[in-house]
């Protein structure tokens, strides 16, 4: 669907993009991930034909976006960090221009208002968007992409600034989204592209650190197994004994407490199950588990890895 | 090209910007027009169309200011690119919209002719002169081509930066230099120097209309440097994507 291929820019001499490829497949929900600065903007910005790369090609099923800028950009919708609304048009007056503006090829009445009902603004179609808070606004960015019906959407941070709930709405809409469209979001909150994208790409100072499955990159990084594990014992003793059992490389108590109950957090090492190790000690010793649940680390985690290791070698 | 055209004039309608224009040119037009003939007694129209040529300097600068300079700071120019329209559909769709608000000011002044023609006047020598309607109508039609021309400068300016109130100003210069450079090339001794300016002169080429006289050339002249701009505008837009 989407095929990146070496995409370089450079401002100046610096380079913003440096020597990026992937490809995006149909139907694929992509959380494009990355800290300020990284270059996501920059490439959602060539991808979607409005800058053009230093050396590089996009292509958008077939069509390559500088040759046939056009029928490339007809397949994508995009919704630009800020949302590019006319402030002093009603929200239906704008879908309308925009409408136009794509020349799309459909019942305009029939079409405005189905865009309205997925992205919930029908209710304030006839206000000015002037007037609107910054949710609906995003909101009327969304519609915005969604006109003519494009089957590459493409999202640059689309829920910052937003309040909490505002947030979950927009992800919800982002996710139904997905079941339909291919989606490219990109974004430097790591929980966003964990509850929302199937594939994560991660970018730091213009390259790309990793392009995995959401879950395949979990597993990648959490190379150690680790448990949190809720021990009914004498604290000091619970985790002098756990240090004990083979294949663990590390415990640490936490300041959790449940009557008797303390909880620990287990690292066992590569590969190896401690799991059942653990339970025999235990139970040899009289210490009863009251809980015991895998800690994935969270992408958090992962980001300070991978952009670490970047930068290590970049050194 | 349409929904540009339509939706740049329905924002001169909904902000202050179009009724500006409309006010400020039709009262400068008007005032003028009363001065230069009625209170001098006169059908003679020549003068008046002297002095529009003056008051364009001034109002189209107000028309062109936002044309680019604002899409650009509020950045809905990203929505206008990345759609599936090429870059010269929407400049045009833009150059268009300003230059009908423009017809809309010329149509609208060419009102100030009709009590002319009941202003048949009483010369020196005791015969009545009609107003020379071929002559108005050819000067005009020669404002209507200068016009095109002022909006052509003054939108790339406009496209150049984010800033109104810088596109307004710097419009304002260019286009003042433009008239003055036709005012004051009789003063410069040196012919070559004069032939140069004579080129980016206006007014020079405007003179043929205003006794009534159709200039093909300076039609052509008019046409091309309008169209140079235009061009150069699309160009800002192709070349920026590279920056």
């Amino acid at each position: 669907m989407v095929e990146i291929k070496n995409l370089v820019k450079k401002y100046g001499s610096k380079y913003a993009l440096d020597d990026i490829s992937f490809t995006i497949n149909s139907g694929e929900i992509v959380g494009f991930l990355g800290p300020n600065g990284a270059g996501k903007t920059t490439t959602m910005n060539i991808v979607t034909g409005y800058l053009a790369s230093t050396s590089g090609t996009v292509v958008i099923d077939g069509k390559d976006i500088l040759d046939d800028p056009i029928e490339a950009k007809k397949l994508i919708g995009y919704l630009p960090e800020q949302p590019p609304l006319y402030v002093d048009m009603t929200v239906w007056e704008y879908l309308g221009f925009v409408f136009d503006l794509k020349s799309c090829d459909l019942n305009k009445e029939k079409h405005l208002e189905e865009i309205c009902m997925i992205t919930k603004i029908f209710g304030v179609k006839n206000r000015l968007i002037r007037n609107l808070s910054k949710g609906y606004k995003q909101r009327v960015g969304i519609a915005q992409a969604l006109i003519g019906n494009p089957p590459i959407i493409i999202f640059d941070e689309p829920t910052v600034g937003l309040d909490p709930k505002q947030i979950i709405e927009v992800r919800n809409l982002i996710r139904n989204l997905g079941k339909t469209h291919t989606v490219i979001l990109s974004t430097h909150i790591l929980s966003e592209v964990q509850s929302v994208c199937n594939r994560i790409i991660v970018i730091n100072s213009g390259k790309i650190v990793a392009d995995e499955k959401t879950e395949n990159l979990t597993k990648a990084i959490s190379e150690n197994s680790r448990y949190r594990v809720k021990i009914s014992g004498p604290q000091r003793e619970v985790a002098s004994a756990l240090r004990n059992v083979p294949g663990v490389v590390m415990v640490e108590s936490l300041n959790e407490r449940d009557a008797d109950a303390f909880v620990y957090i287990v690292e066992g090492a590569p590969n190896i199950d401690i799991r059942k190790k653990l339970f025999r000690v235990l139970a040899s010793r009289d210490w009863p588990i009251l809980g015991l649940e895998a800690v994935g680390a969270d992408l958090e985690d992962i980001f300070i890895k991978l952009t670490d290791k970047t930068g290590k070698k970049g050194e | 090209m349409l929904a540009v055209f339509k939706r740049e004039m329905r924002s001169y309608f909904t902000t202050a910007t179009g009724y500006i224009f409309l006010a400020v040119s039709l009262a400068l037009l008007g005032a003028m027009f009363g001065v230069t003939t009625f209170l001098q007694a006169t059908s003679e129209a020549g003068t008046y169309f002297l002095f529009m040529l003056a008051i364009l300097v001034i109002i189209l600068p107000i028309l062109t200011m936002k044309t680019f300079s604002e899409e650009r700071r509020t950045k809905t120019d990203q929505l206008l690119l990345t759609a599936p329209v090429p870059v010269t559909k929407m400049v045009l769709g833009k150059y268009l919209a300003a230059f009908a608000m423009f017809m809309i000011v010329v149509l609208l002044s060419m009102l100030n002719y009709i009590p002319l023609s009941a202003y048949a006047v009483e010369d020196a020598y005791g015969s009545t002169s009609s107003p020379n309607f071929v002559m108005i109508l050819g000067s005009t039609f020669a404002i209507i081509l200068v016009g095109m021309c002022f909006i052509a400068i003054g939108m790339f300016i406009s496209s150049l930066t984010e800033n109104q109130f810088a596109a307004i100003v710097i419009t304002l210069g260019v286009l003042a230099a433009l008239l003055c450079i036709s005012i004051f090339n009789s003063f410069i001794s040196s012919s070559a120097v004069r032939a140069i300016l004579d080129w980016f002169s206006v007014y020079s080429r405007f003179y043929n209309f205003t006794y009534g006289l159709f200039d093909f050339g300076a039609l052509i002249y008019y046409i091309s440097v309008a169209g140079v701009f235009v061009f150069l505008t699309i160009r800002v837009f192709i070349a920026r994507r590279f920056r």
